[in-house]
């Protein structure tokens, strides 16, 4: 099998996600399977006014590209693509994207779910949300649930 | 040594990124925590609890408090992530 292509991307501009499926599978007629999974900003019933997201610049593509390579020594994969968001970011709109490819469905399934789980608790990233009540705004908490999430792939 | 701290750690502090030559006796993550509480109250202040404070030496996770900062360039600390 030909060596999985790898792609990280840290950045502020939004992205479209079927422009990067169409090139991740453009001439390629080994793929068989391609699951994708967007993040998106929520309005916290109505109250947010907008996330604030940091980053650690360097860091966070290269947390990530480990994630990556870990899974795609894990399953057979033929892509993995990466995308997140940085800076402000109002409702409804993207904050992260993965795409994995493969021959068959199951490890384009696994590793799409791996490198969001491990993404969610090790790539360098703090989201501060801006209520519309209040413009200081507030730290988001890291959640017990994303840490037990890694549980299931020990 | 460059030291960079982010999210709320950054607030505490009142800076993002600083370089500073540490002194001979800080030769671990410990010793790092140690030595900054004698900075000051922003810096006491972010390290009451250091359990929680996450630390990366250039640019890898480093969770275990007794790593040796021998030949590290670059010294982040930061709390547990919430990307995604």
């Amino acid at each position: 099998m030909a060596e999985p292509v790898i792609k990280i991307q840290v950045q502020h501009a939004d992205f479209d996600l079927n422009d990067e499926i169409r090139q991740l599978t453009a001439g390629r007629h080994d793929i068989g399977a391609v699951v994708s999974f967007s993040g998106l900003c929520r309005d916290e019933d109505g109250t947010l006014a907008a996330l604030e997201l940091e980053h650690y610049p360097g860091m966070a593509e290269a947390e990530i590209r480990r994630i990556a390579e870990q899974a795609c020594k894990r399953w057979p994969l033929a892509a993995l693509v990466a995308i997140h968001r940085h800076g402000k970011i109002l409702p409804g709109e993207n904050i992260v994207a993965v795409i994995a490819a493969s021959k068959h469905r199951q490890a384009a399934f696994d590793g799409a779910n791996y490198l969001m789980d491990f993404l969610k608790t090790r790539a360098p990233f703090w989201k501060k949300e801006h209520p519309k009540s209040n413009t200081e705004g507030e730290w988001v908490s890291a959640s017990d649930s994303d840490d037990s999430a890694l549980n299931k792939w020990d | 040594m460059k030291i960079l701290y982010f999210a709320w750690i950054k607030e505490r502090v009142g800076f993002g990124e600083e370089d500073i030559d540490l002194p001979a006796e800080v030769k671990t993550i410990d010793n790092l925590f140690t030595w900054l509480r004698g900075r000051g109250e922003e810096f006491e202040a972010f390290l009451e609890q250091p359990d929680i404070i996450r630390v990366a030496l250039d640019q890898v996770h480093a969770p275990e408090r007794d790593t040796s900062l021998a030949g590290v360039r670059e010294i982040a600390l930061f709390p547990p992530m919430t990307g995604g």
